[in-house]
């Protein structure tokens, strides 16, 4: 299906070549997969900006940072899309990246201020767990580590999910946060080096509560009609994940760099986001979110440190949950 | 075999240029990134508990792998009963398998919610922990137990039927043939596929982070990982991917060292009638390595079938695309092996060279790749040449062990009769060489499309997903939480692994093996 359009497309950008301006966006992979956002959001955008949206793909959002440091400045890439608060600081100090001109107000649940990155979307943390399996459900990580509840999380080491988990634990604990990984030490039963695996296993029935999002459940609920998934709520509050995206400082093209920031935060980019990326749109269309989105918990609290803040707990928190989980 | 005086002819060429390859995708990557990095910074107190770590779970795993391949691959080689080749090529799957599909398998067995944990809790009994130490080795052993076997088998059908004639009217027993023919082949053998496992455990990291039940379980290779990916320290990737060379290289060395030519001289090709040995104990041991092998197979792909006809026609195209992949980089990594193999009876040496493409770290390689190539090309339009060349480059040790210690035994056997004959170059190589060695080529081209059927590739620091293999959108859709249809692709890659592997071996055994 999507190649005899492909060919089509490159038989036209072929004829229109010489006056067509390329935007060229680097992203993660699930971001431009059939299933995910980047198809639909390409062909509206190219609809309105007279140009060729061009995606470049890279691993996740850790990977896409590293392969962007090992362009540098020779980069051709124009928009970076698919770094988070955890990576932001690390991105800024490339020096790489030059203040964006979006005006928007997002609809983030905590103020997000940043003079280089525009938010596009936003998730919570959450363990998520089989209503039918699981009767007694934790409120708290205290909660958690005092049950004999059996639990798979990821790697901080090699996944965003995973170094998500160790700064909401540090967020929500700081210093006591070496005495709740040590209490969860015997309710982990692996840690897997991403989230796919991690998923996995839990949907395999290997473990009964898997690190993932909020909004997991509304996947089962929406795309499967399985209502048998939820999230727990926790008390001490659900760490943040923010998206974002930022224009480099190098683009041959700032001015279209710019229109794709305000189109990502305007309802045809943000409206695909719940069920693509099932993640919650940083701007809230004016039709609401899909109906199965409404059963998801909704976190009282919520949790995020700064971009400096998360690059500066990174490493002692790393070597706390090392020391933690080695024993 | 021929004086040194003798210049070198093409085929020496061709082998120092696979070489020279190999040296460049390890060496020249390593190279480029110390490069890029302007140096390199030594390992950390916490790298040299993931060194013991690495390197435990490899040696354990090579060293049991090898121990109970023996019993297998003797029962293989005296057993003659129907359906016997379709179980060996069934019994090689795992090794050919993606790791994560392999991995659901084996817990659907061994795992909390698996088979025989339920057994176990029925009879009232504690059940067992597949998380830890024991659940890495019991994987590592999973996936190349076969691998083992098959080497194993190879050494065992590469003893001529005249020496068991002899043996038989000698009135040898089981425990004669044992010393007299078995130990002398398994000593060639067994020490160079031992060291095959081990390298290929020693670059691992997906298994041992899954099933290690912790950051305890950490190998060289997540370092590696977590330093390009997390700190971008590229003197500390340099550093760890070296020290993993280092490792490797030794490793490399001490099976060149140990491995002793057997001296089992040549024979009538007849076939080998076999009257020793126990049949139930044959039996069993086949039984138990079978169930071992299949049963974590039929079960993680069990989920999957149902989903194979409904899978969207992206997953089809990325089908293709692996098996043209695959057919490249077979056929690449086949001509390569053999005059690298070729070369290496006149050069000592030259198949260390080739054993050092196990030590790549992917991590190293897709960033080398991507800083040579970045100024000339697009790196995405080169995803899959790329991918093929580099898959065809980490099979070259395996169909080095393959075909080596048969080429050796042909040149010591036929050589100084083709030197007097005058067979060189060509039609040596048409005449003598290649109809030897059909049986090896085709298990080494089978294993090489294998291995680069289920490889996720290098390229993923530049994979452009709409040209996606097969393993790529596996994983792909893994991620988009569509774990049913990952399955049902899952089973797709396994068939087709298996399919392009039985081929390959299939014509290699035109005679029998």
């Amino acid at each position: 299906m999507r190649y005899p359009m492909i060919a089509a497309g490159c038989l036209m950008a072929v004829a229109a070549h010489a006056d067509t301006p390329v935007l060229k966006v680097l992203t993660y992979e699930s971001f431009v997969t059939e299933w995910g956002p980047g198809p639909t959001v390409e062909k509206a955008f190219e609809a309105t900006c007279g140009c060729d949206l061009q995606w470049i793909a890279a691993g996740d959002g850790a990977a896409v940072l590293a392969r962007l440091k090992l362009e540098g400045a020779r980069t051709d890439v124009d928009v970076v899309l698919g770094l988070d608060t955890n990576l932001t600081a690390d991105a800024a100090a490339t020096g790489l990246f030059t203040p964006h001109s979006v005006l928007g107000a997002s609809t983030l649940p905590v103020p997000y201020e940043d003079p280089v990155f525009v938010p596009y979307d936003w998730g919570a943390f959450a363990f998520v767990y089989d209503k039918t399996k699981v009767m007694a459900v934790p409120d708290s990580f205290e909660a958690l580590a005092a049950s004999d509840l059996r639990i798979v999380i990821e790697d901080p080491r090699s996944s965003t999910p995973g170094l998500g988990l160790l700064m909401w634990v540090k967020a929500a604990y700081g210093d006591r946060a070496a005495a709740i990984w040590a209490g969860l030490a015997d309710n982990i039963v692996t840690v897997t080096p991403g989230w796919s695996e991690a998923y996995g296993l839990f949907l395999a029935g290997e473990a009964d509560m898997v690190l993932s999002y909020t909004t997991s459940p509304a996947y089962h609920l929406i795309a499967e009609q399985d209502d048998s998934k939820a999230a727990a709520l926790f008390t001490e509050g659900h760490y943040l994940q923010i998206e974002v995206a930022g224009k480099l400082a190098g683009s041959d093209q700032p001015a279209l760099a710019d229109a794709f920031l305000t189109f990502m935060q305007g309802e045809a980019f943000q409206g695909v986001i719940p069920t693509t990326n099932w993640m919650y749109p940083a701007v809230l269309p004016a039709a609401g979110l899909p109906e199965g989105f409404a059963g998801m918990i909704q976190p009282e609290k919520s949790l995020l440190m700064t971009a400096e803040e998360a690059r500066v707990a990174r490493d002692p928190a790393l070597a706390e949950w090392l020391t933690a989980l080695s024993r | 075999m021929a004086d040194r005086a003798q210049p070198l002819s093409a085929a020496h060429w061709l082998g120092m240029s696979a070489a020279a390859l190999v040296a460049a995708l390890i060496f020249g990557t390593l190279a480029l990134v110390f490069w890029q990095a302007g140096g390199l910074s030594l390992p950390r107190p916490g790298d040299w508990a993931a060194v013991r770590f690495t390197l435990l779970q490899a040696a354990l795993s090579a060293g049991l792998s090898v121990l109970l391949a023996v019993p297998v691959a003797r029962a293989l080689a005296r057993r003659r009963f129907a359906g016997r080749a379709v179980l060996i090529t069934l019994m090689g799957a795992p090794f050919i398998l993606p790791v994560v599909v392999a991995v659901l398998g084996l817990l659907a067995v061994f795992g909390r919610a698996g088979v025989v944990n339920g057994v176990l809790h029925r009879a009232g009994l504690p059940g067992i922990e597949i998380y830890g130490l024991q659940g890495v080795i019991l994987a590592n052993v999973f996936f190349n137990l076969p691998l083992a076997v098959r080497l194993i088998l190879q050494g065992w059908l590469a003893i001529p039927a005249e020496r068991f004639r002899l043996a038989a009217s000698l009135g040898f027993g089981p425990w004669q043939i044992y010393r007299r023919l078995e130990v002398p082949m398994l000593a060639e053998v067994v020490p160079g596929a031992g060291v095959t496992i081990f390298l290929i455990c020693l670059t691992s990291f997906g298994v041992a982070l899954t099933l290690g039940g912790g950051p305890g379980a950490s190998t060289v290779e997540l370092a590696i990982y977590q330093a390009f990916r997390f700190e971008f320290d590229l003197p500390r990737v340099a550093g760890l991917a070296l020290m993993q060379v280092v490792l490797c290289g030794a490793a490399a060395l001490l099976c060149v060292w140990f491995v002793r030519p057997a001296g089992m001289g040549g024979g009538l090709d007849r076939r080998v009638e076999r009257w020793d040995g126990c049949r139930a104990v044959d039996g069993v041991v086949l039984m138990a390595a079978a169930a071992f092998l299949l049963v974590p197979l039929a079960l993680g792909l069990a989920d999957g079938l149902p989903q194979v006809p409904d899978l969207p026609g992206s997953i089809w195209l990325a089908a293709a695309r692996s098996l043209g992949v695959a057919g490249v980089a077979c056929t690449l990594s086949v001509s390569l092996g053999l005059a690298l193999a070729v070369a290496a009876l006149r050069m000592a040496g030259l198949d260390l060279v080739g054993m050092m493409a196990l030590a790549g770290s992917p991590v190293v390689m897709g960033a080398g790749l991507f800083l040579a190539l970045r100024g000339w090309v697009d790196p995405a339009v080169l995803a899959l040449p790329l991918t093929a060349v580099v898959n065809a480059v980490v099979a070259l040790p395996l169909v080095l062990r393959c075909v080596l210690p048969e080429l050796r035994g042909i040149e010591a056997e036929y050589g100084r009769l083709a030197d007097q004959l005058g067979m060189q170059g060509t039609v040596r190589l048409r005449l003598l060489i290649l109809p030897r060695l059909r049986r090896p080529i085709g298990f080494a081209a089978g294993l090489a499309a294998a291995l680069s059927m289920g490889d996720l590739g290098v390229v993923a620091l530049f994979a452009d997903p709409s040209h996606a293999t097969l393993p790529m959108q596996v994983y792909a859709l893994m991620g988009a939480y569509r774990m049913d249809q990952a399955a049902g692709a899952a089973v797709l890659l396994a068939g087709l692994t298996l399919g392009l592997f039985w081929l390959c071996d299939r014509w290699g055994h035109h005679a029998e093996i």
